[in-house]
This record gives structure tokens, sequence and C-alpha cells, in this order.
């Protein structure tokens, strides 16, 4: 499922974008692709509301090298994604959005390994693609595959309703609209129910917020932050009964070994 | 050809909890043992340390230990008539694979059912009448009693050093405890847990309402402890990594940590890795179990002859091996006849989240798998049924098992589901917010069973198992009677807001639940309604035994790992007692 890119620009431009939503499309910072994403035309035509100067920008400009290639996706099909997670989970004054957050990194990573090659699924047929929502997922694609199809579908569909427009020039509300119309199965996909795709992207959106920064997404621990959570983190055993207790312990990844536990020495 | 291997005594089927027992206790009665375990070895050290093992998307999302559904799954669907088609993911439940089984990945609540729920038909019929319930609520009595498992609840409490408040001592209620619970002949071998937050607002709520909190019963020590097979559990740190974990601190009562070291020092026990049992084998004219069948690592078919097999798989892979090894009589639902399948049943769940919107720090993080307050005034046995139309009941406790945040970060009612809103809301209800968990029974009906799928199948090519469920009637009243009473306490306890996840939907395969399958290889005392017998022994050849929540005939408000583990030690009783001597059916048929 992997497809050998080498698309460091589009990476450098994701990253880019991650200054805001709206001005996402608007940076204009084109490299010699003369890929959409970089046309810069857009934020004219479809005034989005300001960027906020928020502490995303400084995440990815922090972000550390080889963080923003991507082993799956293509160009365009990263400019969705990017364009699409800052919609389900978008920037705001004090956090990070998803985009920001690493999110196109994550699920790229995700579907460049077992759990976009259909890791731990039974993918044998025959399928029931109209099966009832109680029987589960029952379409033929692995993850990737999904990802792959249902991109293409849905940029297809936005280009037809928006005069030859993609998904990434549309303004927030637009997106938004987009996004929901595959969520509500407002829009029809001719290959897939449309909510699958959108439940899909909302679950891997959310996961890679949260996840461990070790797989991609999460940066600089934002979602962590944002809630409280203090991570790889693993004892409370004189804390978990003072009641009320403010926790300010900065939170910490599995990554850094200083979250290893002393017993496994006195423990052999 | 199959390889053959060398004969033994005894063949067990898993290498989970309830193999463990046994492969520990026969062993030690001089028998030779063979535990089959289809996933791999797995140690405290080093598999499941920090911070590796804290890792929410590894083993929380992708279920990293868990069955793979590429190897084998299952099929579902809600009805007879309906379509089965396969589980092609995890979801609603969990087997775990690898040694240890689900006992690695639990997260320790260790409850004991009521007495009245091993003699509920009796029980219903007694006290409200035999027209009481609608024909088709199956329920059925065990075969024995709550004062026959009683010796052996208390013994699997002090294997997993179990802590807890006595609520009833020797008849004696005691505070602070469960009043609701049947006698018990000594207390908790350990104390217990450290009360968190979210259960000190849900305890003080509930009893100015004049119900009865108490700390759940936790296999998560609170101390260190030595069990009585030498083998020692350490202090519990409440890391907030429990379930779906395997537990790094050497705290969480698994196989690993107290059972299966005192089983391994014994020469008479092999626990042999990467074996997936197909079959058990037996003679047609005997009708006695001859061995079973296994792949093994290389990819062979391998027959390990043994006289005595029994099955320790998950709970309904008991029954589809049964089925898969043409034992007994399939359950039919169309004519009701047939056991093998019968009476699947499951546990009737709701939820009520309370916030209080960022004017109180719970730290959900701070958390362990049977960390919780709970009460029990709305289980079966502590409230009367008459004019409600149902039996059964459930707990309801606030746990505070974790704050992971991918899968915990509840918001309101009313709160979009993404964009801007849900963020902000995410953000300000994460560590404000107390869940409370309703842990309803589920009764059996004729149309709930275990089959074999017709047209899909498993890796090593047999049919998979089929299960049909959806939540019968009496479990939909009872889930509301429950779950009302819940939401008074939820009421009560000074937030916000409060949101209610009522059960008002079909079952669906997809999001998580419990793993609490139960059924389909049920004990009882008619072999034309059971499959085994009180002491889980076939009817059908008195050497293949059936361990496991298979053998409820019906599931109660509680989680079943106490109840599995006390009828483990029970059955070990009478094979080491009556069996192995003289091996033969010990009930008359």
């Amino acid at each position: 499922m992997t497809r050998p890119v080498s698309r460091r620009h589009l990476l450098k431009t994701g990253a880019a974008s991650v200054a805001g939503v709206g001005a996402a499309v608007a940076i204009g910072t084109c490299d010699e692709s003369g890929f959409p994403i970089c046309r810069g035309s857009q934020a004219a035509a479809q005034p989005a509301a300001p960027a906020p100067a928020s502490p995303a920008s400084n995440a990815a400009a922090a972000a550390p090298s080889g963080t923003g290639m991507l082993f799956f996706f293509n160009d365009p099909e990263a400019a969705f994604v990017t364009a699409a997670v800052d919609r389900l989970i978008p920037p705001d004054a004090t956090f990070a959005g998803a985009a920001a957050a690493g999110v196109l990194t994550y699920i790229d990573r995700q579907l460049a390994s077992g759990f976009g090659a259909g890791d731990r699924m039974y993918l044998d047929g025959p399928w029931l693609a109209d099966a009832p929502p109680e029987q589960g997922y029952q379409l033929r694609f692995t993850p990737a595959q999904l990802y792959q199809i249902g991109i293409e579908e849905i940029r297809a569909h936005v280009r037809a309703a928006n005069a030859g427009r993609e998904f990434w020039d549309l303004g927030e509300a637009e997106r938004d609209d987009v996004l929901s119309g595959l969520e509500t199965a407002r829009i029809v996909l001719p290959s897939l129910p449309a909510p699958v795709f959108f439940e899909t992207l909302l679950a891997n959106t959310i996961e890679g917020f949260f996840a461990d920064p070790a797989y991609g997404g999460n940066r600089d621990m934002v979602g962590w932050r944002m809630v409280g959570f203090p991570g790889a983190y693993a004892q409370y055993l004189e804390l978990v009964d003072a009641y009320d207790y403010a926790y300010r312990r900065e939170p910490i990844s599995m990554a850094n070994e200083d979250a290893r536990h002393a017993h496994l020495t006195d423990h052999p | 050809m199959a390889v053959r291997m060398p004969p033994v005594d005894v063949a067990l089927v898993g290498g989970g909890m309830t193999a463990a027992i046994l492969g520990k206790e026969l062993a030690e009665a001089g028998h030779t043992v063979v535990a089959l375990e289809r996933g791999q070895m797995r140690q405290t050290i080093p598999d499941f340390q920090s911070p590796t093992m804290h890792d929410e998307l590894k083993y929380s999302v992708r279920h990293g230990l868990m069955q793979d559904p590429r190897v084998q799954t299952l099929s579902f669907r809600n009805f007879p008539g309906q379509r089965a088609l396969p589980m092609r993911q995890l979801g609603s439940f969990l087997p775990g694979e690898g040694v240890g089984g689900a006992m690695v990945h639990w997260n320790g609540q260790t409850w004991r059912f009521q007495p009245e729920w091993f003699a509920l038909r009796s029980w219903v019929n007694d006290r409200y009448g035999r027209d009481f319930l609608a024909e088709d609520v199956t329920i059925q009595d065990w075969g024995l009693s709550y004062e026959d498992l009683e010796p052996f609840y208390d013994y699997f409490e002090r294997i997993c050093g179990t802590g807890g408040t006595a609520g009833n001592l020797r008849g004696e209620v005691q505070s602070g405890g469960n009043p609701f619970e049947g006698a018990r002949s000594a207390p908790y071998p350990n104390p217990p847990m450290k009360q968190a937050y979210s259960g000190h607002l849900f305890g003080t709520a509930a009893a100015e309402l004049g119900h009865h909190p108490f700390p759940v019963p936790s296999s998560n020590s609170t101390r260190h402890y030595t069990n009585p097979y030498g083998l020692e559990l350490k202090p519990c740190m409440y890391c907030g990594f429990c379930e779906t974990y395997g537990c790094e601190h050497f705290a969480k009562a698994s196989a690993q940590v107290a059972i299966l070291p005192a089983a391994l020092a014994n020469k008479n026990f092999e626990l042999r890795t990467r074996s997936y049992v197909l079959r058990v084998e037996w003679d047609r004219g005997a009708n006695v179990a001859t061995g079973v069948t296994y792949v093994d690592a290389r990819g062979r078919e391998v027959f390990q002859p043994a006289a005595m097999v029994v099955l320790c798989a998950f709970a309904h892979h008991n029954a589809v091996l049964m089925l898969q090894s043409g034992i007994g009589e399939p359950y039919d639902p169309r004519t009701r006849s047939g056991t093998v399948g019968r009476n699947y049943t499951y546990q009737t769940m709701s939820g009520i989240n309370v916030f209080y919107a960022g004017s109180k720090r719970i730290n959900p993080f701070m958390g362990a798998g049977a960390l919780g307050t709970a009460i029990d005034d709305v289980n079966n046995g502590s409230f009367d049924h008459s004019g409600l139309g149902f039996v059964g009941g459930a707990y309801i406790a606030a746990y505070q098992t974790s704050g992971r945040p991918i899968n915990f970060h509840p918001v309101p009612d009313g709160t979009p589901r993404w964009g801007r809103a849900w963020k902000q809301a995410v953000a300000e209800n994460y560590n404000s917010t107390v869940s409370l968990t309703i842990h309803g029974s589920s009764v059996p009906h004729p149309n709930n069973y275990i089959g074999l799928d017709p047209s899909y199948t498993d890796a090593f090519g047999q049919p998979l198992g089929m299960v049909t469920f959806d939540f019968p009637y009496n479990d939909r009243l009872m889930s509301r009677h429950v779950t009302e009473k819940a939401w008074r306490v939820a009421q009560a306890m000074g937030g916000k807001s409060v949101s209610v996840g009522w059960l008002d939907d079909h079952y669906s395969i997809v999001p998580y639940q419990t793993t609490h399958n139960t059924g389909g290889t049920i004990m009882g005392t008619d072999p034309k309604t059971s499959v085994v017998n009180r002491y889980l022994q076939s009817w059908d050849m008195h050497n293949l035994w059936v361990m496991g929540a298979g053998v409820f005939p019906q599931n109660a408000g509680y989680n079943p790992t106490g109840t599995v583990g006390a009828l483990t030690y029970w059955a070990l009783d009478a094979m080491l007692k009556q069996y192995l001597r003289n091996p033969r059916p010990l009930v008359p048929s």
C-alpha cells in the first residue's frame, strides 16, 4: 500500500498551511510542481476567518526534521486531508488544530503501515456494502484503499459542485458543509457510503490529536496539554485520593526514556 | 497425516486463567498436563513494561493484546433470518490472545453473584409466580448453590489478592461493604483500594438517597501480598493503564503473576504456545474424547492424545469448538431443541455522565481497572420486582479506570461531534466529568445463540462461529428501571448537566460494551437444556469438561471473572475428589 514518493516540498507547504486554515490556502509559497495547494488565489475569493496567532505555528515550526515526510499520500490526497482534518479539529486562540498537530503525518504513517493494510481485519468476501450499522464495517477495502477511493470520489464530487474548485480551495464554511454532507450521507459517493469514510477520517483525526507524539501527531503534546492528560507517566498512588488536586506536571511521551520504570532492575 | 504427540492425562484448550489454574492443580496431583495456547508467551517483564505499555493507540484502539480477526473471528446478526456477516474488526468485546488470555488485559473487578442468581428459575417461580415472566425468558437453575460455590469464591479471591470491604460476613452485615452480597466465610484478603474523587462524589450522593455505597472489589493489589501459591503481588500504582493493557507493576492479578509460575514450576505441566486447536477428537463408539487436533507454529496438524480434555478457551470459542467437533446437539432456534450454543447472553450496559464543566478537578488519569465506588441496591436480589415485569438488575458504579484521551473525552448532550465547539467542549469537560456505569444482567432468549456460519470461514478453513443476539425485552425493561435509578443519583451529584446513554437500540457489534460474553455451553440439571452438568462435565462424554463464562445459564449484573474463577476451583474439586480416580459421568443423565 505504500507508494514511493518524494514530496518533501508538499510537506513544507503542508507545514506552512498549519499557520491557520484560512491562511493555509493563501500562503502561495508555490514549489515547482505548481500543485494547487500553493496557488494562493482562493483566500481572496473565499475570505476565511482570520487565523489566530496560535502556538500551532510555533509547534509546526519546531517539528523535528523528517516529520513532514509522507509515506502514503500523494500531493492532492495530502492537501485534502490537511484541509479536512483542520475543520474537524480547528485551531483556536490557545491550541493548535489537527493540521498543526501533525495529524496528516499521523494518518499517513498509519496508512503506510499495518493499519492501512488491514491488519487485524477480516477482509474475506462476500461483502455487503449496505449492511445494517449493527453489523459494522462490511466494505471490501483496507483503510488505505478506503482513503484513496474516498478522497478521489469526494474530490470529484466537490469539483462537480463547485465549478472545478478542489476541496482545499473552499472556504471554511464550505468545507464544513462538505464534511457534514459526508457525515449525514447527504453526499452520495459511487463506491462507498460517505459516512464510512467520514467516520474513519474523524476517528483517525482524533487518534492523531491524542495519541502519543511518537506516532507523528499530537505535536508538542498539544492534545494532552489541551485536556491536561499527563501521557505515559504511570504513578498516582499518592495523589489518587487527593480530591480536586491541581495536577501540573509536564506531560511525558513514551518515547522519553525518563518514563521507564525503575523496578525493572529490582525484579529480575 | 497429522503428527501424533505422546499421550498425556489432560489436554487443556487454551492458556488463560482457567487453564493456568487447572494446569497448576492437576499437575500437582500427579497428572501430566499440556495446555495448548494459540498465541505467544508473554511475561510482565519484558512484555508489559512502561513506557511502551502506556500506548493507548496500540493497545486500546488497535487491540494489541487481542484475538486477530484475520485468523479467526465470528459472524454476527441480530435475529434468526437475518444474514450473518463477519465481525471484520473487534469492537463490542475483546477476547485476548496469548498466554494469560483475557486475564492479562482485564480490569480486575472481582465480583460474586448474589445467591438467588444460581437458582434463578426456582427463585422467580417461588417469589413472583410461574406466570411472572414471558415464556421466552429461558432462565434456568445452575445446578449448584451459592453456598456450594462460596469456598471457591473465597479461594479464588485469595489467589487474586482481591481487596475490598466485606458487606456480609457469615450472615452479619458489615458497615462500609455491600450489604446485598451473599454471606462470605472470610473478609477479603486485602483492604479496599483508595477511593477516587469521582467515587466520593457518587458515593456521597448515593448515600444521601439511601443507597449503600462501597468500594468495588479489586484484584489490583492494594499492598504487597503473597497468595496461597507463594506468588507475590505488588501494590497498584493507579497508573490508569489497566483494561486492555498488561500490568507493569505486578499489581493486577494476571495468570502470569498469580498462577502460572506455580504451574510452570511443575514438570508435569507443559504450556505449548502457538498451538491453534481446531477440534476435539472423539471415539464415536465409546463416546469419549480421545484428544485434540491443533495446528502448530510450523503449520502442521498435530494430534495430542489425552485421557481427558478440558475446554479453557474464551466463552463463545468453547461452544464453537464443540460445534466444529460435532459434539452434542447444536441448538436450533426454530425448534428450540439442542443444547450446544443455547442461552448465549451478554451484559446489558448503560451509562451516565455528570458534567461539572470545569468546576471540579476529577483527574481521571489517576485510575485503576477496579478503582470504583458502587451501589448494589438495584441488583437482582436487592429489590422487589413485583409489578415491574422483568427479572434482573444491575450494580451502578463510578469507575475511574483511566483518562486516556483517544477514547475518553466526554462532552455534554447537544455538543457538535467535531469542529470548534466540540474542541472547546472537550477541553472544558475532560477533567471535570464523572462517568457512571450501569452494569446490567442479561437473560437468555430463544433467538440468542451461537451456531456455525454457513458461508464464512477462518484462516484454517473452518466455519466461523455465528452469534445471533439482540437485547431481550426483559432486559430493556430492566435497563430502563435501573438506569432511571442511576439518573436520580446522578442528578444529586451537583453537576452542571447530566447526560444519559439509555439502552434504546439494537445490539451492535461495533462499540465496545464489555467482554462479558456468556452462555453457549451452559451448565444445568437437565441434559436436554444444558451442555454440562453441575460439575462442568459434558453430558455427552464424561472426559470432556468445559470451563469459562460460557457455562452461565444467564448472566448476572456483575463482571463474570470472580464466578469463572470460583467455578473453575469447584470443577477442579470434583475432578480431584470424584472423577480422576474413577472416570465416569458424575451426574446420571
